[in-house]
């Protein structure tokens, strides 16, 4: 009957959304509920940038607590980008090759916009904490 | 394009316009684009963390033309995405989904994302008119 010798669970395993089927919604929420504070506290720091000078907005990011909340952002911001354009892309890329490859794109892009801004922060939050002042 | 010629729901064609397609397309819309403005974010950090010349190009950016229209955009693409999205968390908890009440909130947020733009651009202003 079974040609290749497997049990029928074996065969079904890790298919279909079975046991980690919510884990994507719940942490598109979770990261959505961080973005809400962060976000507002973006909105909030650049805003009190546009009238500063470079060396008053580096050192507004050098602050440990908004190096932190900015981290915190930069996290959030990339890992939600990700999880929402991967459900775009699998309501309406339907070739196969195409969406395989945007899906891997959209990964490959949002790690990258995230480790290169968290580089730039601990830059500017290491740089100025001993030497500036 | 699709590998599958199974037959598709029919449904834009048939549906009479409601808020709540709106809103839907537009939160997924406001998502992407303001996934594309994440660069001006990396792009913004690199700069600061670079130098004043990075620092002053990317300013530069922001005060011409195109980069006033896309920061009017993003601007408006969080309101609206920051407000449906607490729409949806609201949804997500069971409220919200009385006919009524859904079509409310969903010009509610439309609005909303309208006035939250204009507070945060007149609050840019004064901030330059200040400074």
């Amino acid at each position: 009957m079974n040609a290749q010798l497997r049990t029928p669970i074996k065969i079904a395993r890790g298919l279909g959304s079975a046991k980690t089927g919510a884990h994507h919604f719940m942490v598109q929420r979770i990261t959505a509920v961080a973005l809400l504070g962060l976000g507002v506290w973006f909105v909030w720091i650049v805003l009190s940038m546009l009238h500063m000078d470079y060396a008053a907005a580096r050192s507004l990011i050098a602050q440990p607590l908004n190096a932190v909340l900015m981290l915190a952002f930069i996290v959030a911001l990339f890992w939600h980008a990700q999880l929402g354009l991967q459900v775009i892309i699998e309501d309406y890329v339907h070739a196969h090759g195409l969406e395989l490859g945007l899906q891997i794109t959209v990964k490959f892009l949002c790690f990258l916009g995230a480790a290169a801004s968290v580089l730039a922060v601990i830059r500017i939050a290491l740089a100025t904490a001993p030497l500036g002042s | 394009m699709p590998d599958t010629a199974r037959p598709l729901s029919p449904h834009l064609t048939i549906y009479r316009w409601q808020i709540q397609m709106m809103t839907s397309i537009v939160h997924r819309g406001t998502g992407i684009f303001l996934a594309l403005g994440s660069a001006l974010v990396v792009w913004g950090l690199f700069a600061l963390a670079s130098g004043p010349d990075a620092f002053a190009s990317v300013r530069a950016f922001c005060e011409s033309w195109i980069g006033l229209i896309l920061l009017l955009g993003w601007t408006w693409s969080l309101a609206f995405h920051l407000l449906n999205g607490v729409r949806h968390l609201l949804q997500d908890i069971g409220l919200g989904y009385e006919p009524r009440q859904f079509v409310r909130n969903g010009w509610l947020v439309t609005i909303g994302s309208f006035v939250l733009t204009a507070l945060v651009w007149a609050a840019a202003l004064a901030q330059r008119g200040g400074a």
